[in-house]
Order: structure tokens, then C-alpha cells, then sequence
């Protein structure tokens, strides 16, 4: 029985590797020796930085599966490296997971297969950035919030809207907020000031920040030209996010908890802060490659992801959230109810995932701007256009 | 009796009276391979990047269609691409103007007044600067040059902020502080460089003739006279040839610009997001083709000014 089980799933990682299928693997074989991991920095950790973040070592041990990781730094970094091939699975964005499954880059993901789904966060289960057409094509990995950080000396009491960094305003210290604050650096961010206008232009009837029809994508890049002005300097890398608010005067941005931790960590007067109108965030999917060489392995460290200490220790490394909600406080690893707190476990309500724009949304086919036009109309925006 | 016997030749010996018979020969085997490097490699990845910004993007689906347009350079000509190429050619042309300023002096000391160590002195400190990684020496920028980095504060100590202030108060090239204007993008590329000036600077003065110098002196020219009619045209290829380095590589350049600045696309920065974030590679090789463009008519212009003459 079990030769022929896996003579089965030698059979289906055959066709898998030779044809697009949309089939899914139906049951785990014995491992291949190895899993090839596209992840982001600091998702795969393996003591190496730090003996006490770990969270390989006994995945290999146990299952005997060699974790192989290739680390990306962006999205379309991802992108490119899951079309030439040659991994099992990569840690995608919002933004690249749907293109990826556009792409018929990533197959079905078998969830019958993964005893730990059931102990998934259940909002983040059929997340519309992996879930296409009620079928599942991928596991959560991790999530957080874009939160709006800024300077405690400034800000006594935590700004209530967003609109310190989109409006021409006096700060709390009465100085303007021109060249005190700062935006992102990637087109995406066009969602943020969509957001905005969500709850501030009603009669935009903006529903969401990623399909926007050309009248509400219009008004939302008014807003950023006049943010422009405001802006002294975009950021993208966090280091240079840090060193601006330590260097550059600068007060008030959006940013990552990561960063937060980080100032924190060397005593700076900060905090962060979801005001009123959300925010916008991201969350992270374990995606299987259509030509995955190691189906096997590959199933194991998904359930690895969510069963072991993973979560919780990646969530104190990285300023993340897990998406296994039990992690924060079963011990598992380092993470604590606290800090999930400070990662901004509480806000998921209040917080809109990155997903790509496509053409083709709710409003109707081709209603909606796509992304390629937003990274060209972006680049314009901070150009002074 | 018996005949003298020659003895059998090897295949080593066989093939070098091939060559020597015919020459050719042995030339085109050992011009192969840099041709093959040079022409498939090199050129051959320049033609499949033109190639590809004759394709176009489909706006719906963001994919690429592979037919032949001109679409693609249509939209490199829509204003706030044209303005990116502006902004870039602007740049490289004030900082290789910049550059010459600064390095001319500096060169024509190191040719003609710098002997012994002075001279090895001079060596290491143009040179030193180059050992050190670009990163390294563009972030160390972004901290001098910051609101609240050293720059400023030795303004604010001197009393002389009010000069700082009123640079930074310039429209378009102004801003918040040094680290976040143009004005400071200037400096760096400036600073980064300068070396590539200095250096074809130097050898050209250096083979300029002492006594074409003295000859000029002797039929009763002045200091300035001699400058501008005898030690400048002489100088010139070196001149026009460390201005092609300064032109093209601040044409080309995508990190600075990133890092201090307004965060305002260059060339450069266009064509790195245009082909990874926005996935349109079309746009990103019409992109890569304009300093191409630009590049061969400055050549074009410096070879008529005899810049390589001397090659």
C-alpha cells in the first residue's frame, strides 16, 4: 500500500513537473532529500545570525529534508526567480502571490494534507491574495501592519489620522509638517492614499484600496501630488527609513513594526500608531511551485511553518504576526501575548492586505486601473509630476 | 645504401607549418574568441534589449505583446518620462561642468609642479577613494550630508547657516536639507566622480611640451594667453575624455540617486523599477536605449573635437 501510495505521488510529481496541471498532490510520500525555499530576509533562520532564532535545524533533523534557501528582496525579485524555476516554494507578498497564480506559477495547495490548517488565524484562511475561486494556493507563512510611526517628543498623544502625512498641517509642536514626514517608496502606496480618501471623499464610493476605477485612482493621486510637497525623501529600505528619523528631522511616516522595534531598541522617543481610517498591511503565503521537484518535502515544511516554533519566533525576529494565533502565548517559542500585541496582532480588523491591482475587479472587467500603470504613474508622482 | 630519413613529424610541428604557410590562419583563431565575446555577448545582449522596446505592454493583462510598435517610445516622450531623461541629462551635464572645474587644477599641479612624493602622494589620493566600496562611501554621504549631520552643524557653528538656508531655499534644486535635494545628488556625483576626471586630465597635460609653453612665453604671451590658446586645445582630448566618463556614468547611475535626493526617478532608477517592479521590460530597454543614444552623438561630437586623437 504504501509502494503504491508512492508510486502515486512519484507519478503526479512527474506530471507536475512536465505539464501545467491544476492537479494537487493527494497524499505526502517519503521526503526527497531536499526543499528549495524562495523567502524573504530573515525568514529562514537557522541560528546562524542568532543561536537563539532556529527554526530549521530541527525540521532537518526530523524529517530529513535539506532546506535550501535562495533569499529575495522584493516582490518582483520573487517573481522572477518562482518564473525561471528550479524551488519548491517561495514566501510571497500580496503583491506578487496573485501574479504568481496568474502566472500558473504556484499550483493548488491540498489542505487536507496539512493536519495544522485547523489552527490557522480563520481571517486569514481564504485570504482573496491567495484563495482564487474558492481554491487554496498557498498556506499563510506571517503578517503585520504598515502603522503610522512617529516621534514621541512631537506627537504627545498618537495622531488620529493619516491626514499628518497626506494635508499641509501644523504638527502638535506648531511647526509645519513640510519635510517632517515621510511616504513609501513603492507604487503600492497608492492604496494608502486611496485609504484615505475612503474614509474622508465618501461621495468617491473608494471600497477598496486596491481596485480603484480612473476617477477614484485620479483623486488618489491628487492627494499624493500635493503629499509630494510634504515629502523631502521616499523610503524603501529600512535602515535608511531609521536613520531618517534619527538624521533628517523626519517626525511622521508610514512604516513597518520591524522599524518601530528597532528605534525602540536604541531608545529613540517613538511609537506607532493605526489612526482611524486603517491601514493598509501585508501578509505573507507559502506558495508551491507547478514544477516543484520536492512535493514532499515541501508539504512537510508547510506543516512545519505552522506546528512548530516557527511562528512565534519568527514573529519576535522579523516584527511580525503569527498566523497561527496560539503562538503568541503557547510557549512555542519567544513571542509573548505583549508582543504580539506590539507587532499589532489587535488591528487585523482595521487593516487592508496588499493584493495586486488587476484590470479585471468587482467593479467590472477592466474597470480597474492595473499595477503597471500605477509603478509608471507612481514614478511620476514622486518625480514632481 | 640507404636515403636520409626524415623523421615523422609530430602534430605539433605539422600545425605550426600550417601556420607559418598561412598566417591568416592563425590570426583568425586567436581573434575568435574576443570576437565571439564581443560580438554575441556583448552586442548581442544590446540587440535583444533594442529589440525588446519595439514590443509593448498590454494594458489590461500587463503582459508583454511581442509585435513590432512604436508605442513604447511614443510613451517615452509623454511628460513625466521626458522629464526623467531632462533631469538626468541636466545632472551629468552640471556635474561633468563641475567636475572639470574641480579637476583641472587639481591636474595640472599633479603634471606640473608635483615630483617625487609629492607625486606618489597625489597618486594615492585621487586613487584611495576608489579602493573604498561605492556603497559605503554614498552612505557615508547620506549622514554628512544630513539635517542634522555634520554639514549643517558646521554651518550653524561658523554662523554661516544663512548660506546653507538659502541654497537649500533655491526652487527645484533646494529642499529640506542637503541629503534630500538635488543640490546634495550634485555633490555626491561630484565627489564620486571626480577621480575619473582627474586621472586622463593629468596624462594629457602631462604630454603637453614645456617648451611649447616657453616658446609662448618667449613670443610675449601671457599666463592667461598661454592658457587659452596653447596648454587648453592641447589638453583638450584629456579633458573630453574624462568627461566621457563623468557624463556617462552619472547618465547610467541608479544608486546615488536612491539614496541621497528627492527620491525623483533617474534613468537609471526608471529602468531598474520599470523592468522588476512594473514588470515592463518594453519600456525599461526604450529607457536603456536613450543614454545609449546620447552617448553616441557626444562621441560623435568628441571624436570631431580630436578627443581621440591621441589614441
Amino acid at each position: 500500500m504504501k509502494t503504491m501510495k508512492l508510486m502515486g505521488t512519484a507519478v503526479l510529481a512527474f506530471a507536475l513537473a512536465t505539464g501545467p496541471l491544476l492537479a494537487q498532490v493527494t497524499a505526502i510520500g517519503a521526503g526527497e532529500g531536499e526543499v528549495d525555499i524562495v523567502a524573504w530576509p530573515g525568514y529562514l533562520e537557522r541560528g546562524e545570525s542568532d543561536k537563539t532564532f532556529d527554526w530549521i535545524t530541527k525540521f532537518e533533523t526530523d524529517t530529513g529534508c535539506k532546506v535550501m534557501a535562495k533569499i529575495a528582496n522584493t516582490s518582483d525579485e520573487m517573481v522572477t526567480l518562482m518564473n525561471q524555476g528550479g524551488f519548491d516554494l517561495v514566501t510571497a507578498s500580496g503583491d506578487a502571490s496573485l501574479r504568481l497564480v496568474a502566472g500558473k506559477k504556484v499550483q493548488p495547495i491540498n489542505i487536507d494534507l496539512i493536519p495544522s490548517w485547523s489552527k490557522l488565524d480563520d481571517r486569514l484562511k481564504n485570504g482573496a491574495w491567495h484563495t482564487v475561486g474558492g481554491v487554496h494556493y498557498g498556506v499563510p507563512y506571517q503578517w503585520g501592519p504598515n502603522v503610522l510611526m512617529y516621534n514621541t517628543t512631537v506627537f504627545k498623544d498618537p495622531p488620529k489620522s493619516w491626514s499628518v502625512v497626506f494635508e499641509p498641517q501644523n504638527l502638535p509642536d506648531g511647526k509645519p509638517n513640510a519635510g517632517r514626514v515621510q511616504a513609501y517608496d513603492g507604487p503600492i502606496y497608492i492604496a494608502d492614499a486611496a485609504l484615505f480618501l475612503m474614509a474622508h471623499k465618501p461621495d468617491l464610493k473608494i471600497t477598496n484600496p486596491y481596485e480603484l476605477n480612473p476617477a477614484q485612482y485620479a483623486a488618489a493621486l491628487d492627494l499624493l501630488r500635493g503629499q509630494r510637497k510634504l515629502v523631502g525623501r521616499y523610503w524603501h529600505d529600512a535602515t535608511v527609513q531609521t536613520d531618517d528619523f534619527k538624521n533628517e528631522g523626519v517626525v511622521a511616516a508610514t512604516s513597518w513594526p520591524y522599524q518601530v522595534n528597532l528605534l525602540l531598541g536604541e531608545k529613540f522617543p517613538i511609537a506607532s500608531t493605526i489612526p482611524d481610517e486603517g491601514a493598509t498591511g501585508w501578509a505573507d503565503t507559502t506558495m508551491m511551485a507547478t514544477t516543484a521537484a520536492h512535493p514532499n518535502c515541501a508539504y512537510k515544511w508547510i506543516e512545519h511553518t505552522l506546528s512548530s516554533n516557527l511562528q512565534s519566533d519568527l514573529s519576535v525576529w522579523f516584527g511580525s504576526v503569527p498566523v497561527v494565533p496560539a503562538a503568541c502565548s503557547d510557549k512555542s517559542g519567544q513571542q509573548t501575548a505583549d508582543g504580539c500585541k506590539a507587532n499589532g496582532a489587535d488591528t487585523f480588523d482595521k487593516i487592508h492586505f496588499w493584493t495586486t491591482p488587476v484590470a479585471d475587479c468587482d467593479q467590472g472587467t477592466g474597470a480597474c486601473v492595473p499595477y503597471h500603470q500605477w509603478v509608471s504613474d507612481y514614478m511620476a508622482v514622486v518625480g514632481g509630476q | 645504401m640507404t636515403s636520409a630519413v626524415i623523421p615523422a613529424r609530430g602534430l605539433a610541428d605539422r600545425l605550426t607549418t600550417l601556420f607559418w604557410r598561412h598566417p591568416k590562419l592563425l590570426l583568425l583563431l586567436l581573434i575568435i574568441p574576443p570576437l565571439v565575446w564581443l560580438g554575441v555577448i556583448y552586442l548581442g545582449s544590446l540587440a535583444a534589449l533594442l529589440l525588446q522596446s519595439f514590443f509593448s505592454i498590454d494594458d489590461f493583462s500587463g503582459l508583454l505583446v511581442p509585435t513590432f510598435t512604436l508605442k513604447t517610445y511614443a510613451e517615452l516622450l509623454s511628460p513625466a518620462n521626458f522629464a526623467v531623461i531632462a533631469r538626468t541629462v541636466l545632472m551629468a551635464t552640471a556635474v561633468t561642468i563641475a567636475s572639470t572645474v574641480l579637476a583641472f587644477p587639481i591636474a595640472y599641479f599633479a603634471a606640473r609642479y608635483a615630483r617625487g612624493r609629492w607625486k606618489a602622494a597625489f597618486y594615492l589620493g585621487i586613487m584611495l577613494p576608489l579602493w573604498s566600496s561605492y556603497l559605503v562611501k554614498v552612505y557615508a554621504w547620506k549622514l554628512i550630508l544630513a539635517k542634522e549631520g555634520i554639514v549643517t552643524w558646521a554651518a550653524t557653528a561658523t554662523h554661516t547657516d544663512w548660506l546653507l538656508n538659502a541654497a537649500l531655499s533655491l526652487p527645484y534644486v533646494g529642499g529640506n536639507s542637503l541629503s534630500t535635494s538635488f543640490l546634495g545628488t550634485f555633490v555626491v556625483f561630484c565627489y564620486v566622480w571626480l577621480p575619473y576626471m582627474i586621472l586622463p586630465m593629468q596624462a594629457s597635460l602631462e604630454r603637453v611640451p614645456t617648451s611649447m609653453l616657453e616658446a609662448s612665453a618667449d613670443l610675449g604671451a601671457t599666463a592667461r594667453q598661454t592658457f587659452w590658446t596653447v596648454t587648453l586645445p592641447l589638453a583638450l582630448p584629456g579633458v573630453i575624455a574624462g568627461s566621457i566618463f563623468t557624463f556617462s556614468l552619472t547618465l547610467g547611475d541608479y544608486i546615488i540617486p536612491q539614496i541621497i535626493g528627492t527620491s525623483a526617478a533617474f534613468i537609471g532608477m526608471s529602468v531598474y523599477q520599470l523592468q522588476g517592479t512594473a514588470g515592463n521590460i518594453p519600456l525599461a530597454a526604450a529607457f536603456a536605449v536613450v543614454p545609449i543614444l546620447i552617448m553616441l552623438a557626444y562621441l560623435t561630437l568628441a571624436k570631431r573635437a580630436g578627443a581621440f586623437d591621441a589614441l
